[in-house]
């Protein structure tokens, strides 16, 4: 079939195409070519190939095998036009003849332009969605400025800068070079040094990004390890109503300027750097407040309370909590003349607050101050706790509280103790051969009762024996290999008479590890411990006697 | 006593006089030996490496072969605890630190995770980190991951040591790391739960595995660990999690246990005449299978479960109760295991490898 064309033209292919194609025979001519061809390439046929079309075109008639079979054999620019070239090898009745090939010639520059946009796009994405991964990662500010500058410095300058509000009087400014490495500062700047630097810094409303002379800019900002800036911006980081700082982009001499889209770009990253920066601000801010709001609930740190061996275990219930209901104090001996037959008498007190939770430790902060207000009458467990109770009653709560009371005193080697429990579970006397008993002393809890009672029990630790005071969390946990069992107060006992003998520390970490082991991953209620030790005397008769010999022999 | 410490030290071997100090609770005496060790000249890391360390060791070693009683070995380790915190004041260890603080390395936080209480590993590499001049905030025992989350957002370390001793914890320590990781924090491991060579340490997506606090402290040295992986899950790094075998058994774990001792109860009437306290140890032995079966899923190396019952079984011995009483409780646990491919396949593993340990006997549970 013929088909109407230029007279000179003959298509490959006996019907009109859009595509251009071109057959040529196997000496390498020119044999026929399509009007879509001709335009393109502008030869006759009969013209040897390799004067027709570009290098690239020829050279892949030399070797016309396809990467992928039916793919293209190569691709490149003819004219402005960008084009991929598919061959089909002619057995001998096709227009190139036999031995010849056709080849097919796709325009594919637009697909090229979509497919590099696309791949930006991707790229920019991709970028963002790692930029925030890193970002809400983590609460801490340095480190959002690190992430902050590292990214910035490798997708979009050649070295970034961020500078975060005055912190007293210096700004934190973190910094990261070409090289990738990163500097923290704290740095005494003027930031309206820099132009755009100080609006941008009030980052309420947002200024926009602006160009900035690079050369004007002070050495904190351009730094050696860049040569010589080429082209600068400066970008607000937006907070949560708060300025978080300003990120400054920085490109070598020689480099493109920031193009539009850049800047664009940079504002995206900025919005969530300046997110990130700002929550972990807040955290910072929150965090040191809690902290100084606890520092006063918190147990105190024992070792030692006058010549007396001490150890203490506390673990609230809930693992994101630090304090709770259960307390312990620790008051050492005021005076020496206070009690001047019998020596200074310290005051340990262990409790137990109804609930647990913020709220049970704030009245367990308030029964604390109290305490400490009354030591002056330690001499008289009862009156302590009748006047405690007296003020419990006073504060709006329907809380009430369980304690034990136990004055300490060193005797020599001995330690006298007077115990009190209101309405606790009773301190347990570990002697040192391991025999296990409860001080006979009890009492009314203290908040409901408008008159308690109380009695107080004495008792003497000989040197290795020690008093435990534990909170009714580590009796009541709940578990087991079953699950289902408490841990109970004879499993206590019993446990305890393997204990004796034990540094205080080493039997205390024992009972809270027997407890913790026995709730397992289980709930649990809060637990507090104390033990009080006569302090063992270490003479060398004790290493001949009843001491370590019989275990190496 | 310092003499016979400095002559032992190399070759890593405990002086007896400060073994026995340790062992007898004698606090003074232990700390007058390494202090004197210490004023003689010795390098406090060697001490701490290569003294204490050892001793520690051979604490764990005496009681699993029941030359030690639980008293002891508690009040061993609390003498040990208090001997270091002695070193890390005395005036050459001051000194050292001062001088290699001069150039700040930076800061890392050391813990163990929750539910771990062997403590003196970890205070080990802090003490050692310390004295190679790093700002160690060392957060002691059982720290639960929250309270590690927060305090690492608060001061933003370089890096996070975590030790774990137990492979029943490593499931717990795998959360730890990722979320520590999720931070933007590396974090580096050690202990004997990582097994020999640390090979869990890298299942586990740990950035670092360090064999002692030297090695953990040489590597630092070298310069920063890798930033960790982008956020990721446990099953990321363990895709057979996939099977739900080991949320099967930690779920069901209570249930496991009450049907193994009442399988027990009815195959062995011997068992009516346990006391209380035989009954309550083979229920925690039971538990604590169980608990190692879990760890074994969860890692899937039957080695962590095989190995654990040959350490049972030589624990058992030693204590006169014959190993073989764990075979029972092995083959009920198959019994109601059958549908868990990856679970029966341990059981199996592990009763063979008991059985080529100890001869064959009938007999449940424990009779200590």
């Amino acid at each position: 079939m013929e088909v109407t064309q230029e007279p000179h033209v003959l298509d490959p292919v006996p019907w009109p195409v859009p595509y251009p194609a071109f057959a040529v025979d196997a000496a390498g001519g020119l044999a026929r070519l399509n009007r879509a061809a001709w335009s393109l390439i502008g030869a006759e046929p009969g013209a040897r190939l390799s004067e027709a079309v570009p290098a690239w075109l020829a050279e892949a008639h030399r070797s016309p095998a396809p990467a992928v079979p039916g793919g293209p054999v190569a691709h490149g620019l003819i004219g402005e036009r960008f084009f991929e070239a598919h061959a089909i090898p002619d057995g001998g009745g096709g227009p190139a003849g036999p031995g010849g090939t056709v080849w097919w010639l796709f325009d594919v520059t637009e697909n090229r332009r979509l497919g590099r946009e696309l791949a930006a796009e991707r790229e920019r994405t991709a970028f963002l969605a790692e930029a925030s991964g890193q970002l809400l990662a983590s609460l801490n500010l340095e480190r959002c400025m690190e992430v902050t500058v590292r990214l910035a410095a490798r997708h979009l300058a050649d070295a970034a800068l961020v500078i975060a509000p005055r912190t007293g009087r210096a700004h934190p400014v973190a910094y990261c070079g070409p090289d990738g490495e990163v500097e923290h500062q704290e740095l005494l700047v003027d930031t309206e040094e820099v132009p755009g630097l100080a609006e941008a810094m009030q980052g309420f409303p947002p200024v926009p990004s602006r160009w900035i002379d690079p050369a004007a800019a002070p050495d904190w900002i351009a730094r050696r390890g860049l040569a010589e800036p080429g082209a600068m911006v400066v970008t607000a980081l937006p907070g949560h109503g708060v300025p978080a700082g300003a990120l400054v982009l920085l490109r070598r001499a020689g480099q493109e300027a920031f193009s539009d889209g850049e800047e664009m770009f940079a504002r995206l990253f900025a919005a969530r750097a300046g997110a990130a920066m700002s929550a972990a601000r807040v955290y910072a801010e929150q965090a040191s407040i809690t902290e100084t709001l606890m520092r006063e609930l918190l147990p105190p740190r024992a070792s030692e309370l006058d010549g007396v061996e001490l150890a203490a275990r506390y673990r609230p219930s809930g693992d994101e909590e630090r304090i709770g209901g259960d307390f312990y104090d620790l008051h050492p001996a005021a005076r020496e003349d206070d009690a001047p037959d019998t020596g200074p008498e310290s005051l340990v007190v262990l409790g137990d607050v109804c609930g647990k939770g913020l709220e049970a430790a704030v009245l367990t902060g308030k029964i604390r101050n109290t305490l400490r207000a009354l030591l002056p009458l330690s001499g008289d467990h009862q009156r302590v706790l009748e006047l405690l109770n007296g003020t419990l009653l006073s504060i709006e709560s329907t809380r009430f509280v369980t304690l034990v009371l136990a004055s300490v005193q060193r005797r020599g080697g001995q330690v006298r103790l007077r115990l009190t429990s209101a309405g606790h579970t009773l301190p347990l006397i570990v002697r040192a051969g391991g025999e296990v008993e409860a001080a006979d002393t009890r009492g009314s809890l203290i908040g409901v009762l408008d008159e308690i009672d109380s009695v107080t029990a004495v008792v003497a630790l000989e040197p290795g024996d020690t008093c435990l005071l534990y909170t009714d969390g580590i009796t009541e946990a709940m578990g087991g290999p079953l699950g289902d069992e408490m841990f109970g107060e004879e499993r206590l006992h019993a446990e305890l008479g393997r204990c004796g003998g034990m540094p205080p520390e080493a039997l205390v970490e024992r009972v809270h590890m027997l407890a913790s082991e026995w709730v397992g991953g289980g709930p649990h209620d809060d637990m507090a411990m104390v033990a009080i030790t006569a302090p063992r005397r270490f003479h060398l008769s004790a290493v001949g006697g009843q001491g370590p010999g019989r275990f190496t022999a | 006593m310092t003499g016979a410490l400095e002559r032992s030290a190399p070759h890593g071997v405990p002086d007896p006089g400060l073994w026995d100090a340790v062992l007898a609770g004698d606090e003074y005496a232990a700390t007058d030996a390494a202090v004197a060790a210490l004023d003689d000249g010795m390098d406090a890391e060697s001490l701490l490496l290569d003294v204490i360390a050892p001793l520690q060791a051979r604490v764990g070693s005496e009681w699993a072969a029941n030359r030690l009683t639980v008293a002891q070995e508690h009040t061993a380790t609390a003498v040990n605890e208090r001997v270091i915190g002695a070193l890390a004041r005395h005036p050459a260890v001051r000194r050292e630190r001062e001088r290699r603080g001069e150039v700040p390395r930076g800061r890392v936080a050391v813990a163990c995770i929750d539910g771990e209480w062997h403590a003196l590993p970890a205070r080990i590499v802090a003490e050692v980190l310390r004295l190679r001049g790093w700002e160690v905030d060392y957060l002691g025992a059982q720290v639960p991951t929250p309270h590690l989350i927060s305090h690492l957002h608060r001061t933003g370390p370089a890096v996070v040591a975590l030790s774990s001793s137990i492979a029943t914890r490593l499931p717990a320590a795998h959360a730890a790391v990722t979320a520590c990781q999720a931070t933007g924090t590396p974090v580096a491991v050690g202990g004997a739960a990582y097994g020999p060579g640390g090979r869990q340490a890298s299942r586990l997506g740990a950035d670092a595995w360090a064999a002692d606090a030297r090695t953990l402290a040489d590597r630092l040295a070298e310069g920063p660990l890798p930033k960790p992986p982008p956020v990721h899950q446990a099953i990321d790094d363990l895709p057979h999690l996939g099977d739900q075998e080991y949320t099967h058994v930690t779920r069901s774990a209570q249930t496991l246990v009450r049907r193994v001792l009442d399988g027990l109860r009815s195959r062995f009437p011997a068992m009516a005449a346990y006391t209380d306290q035989q009954r309550r140890h083979t229920a925690e032995d039971v538990a604590h299978i169980v608990d190692f079966l879990g760890a074994a899923l969860y890692l899937d190396d039957p080695d962590v479960f095989t190995g654990f019952l040959t350490w049972t079984a030589g624990i058992l011995t030693a204590r006169d109760v014959p190993a073989h009483s764990l075979l029972p409780a092995l083959d009920m646990l198959a019994e109601q295991l059958v549908d868990y491919p990856r679970a029966a396949g341990q059981l199996s593993r592990a009763h063979d490898a008991l059985r080529l340990t100890t001869p064959d006997a009938p007999g449940p549970g424990r009779t200590r």
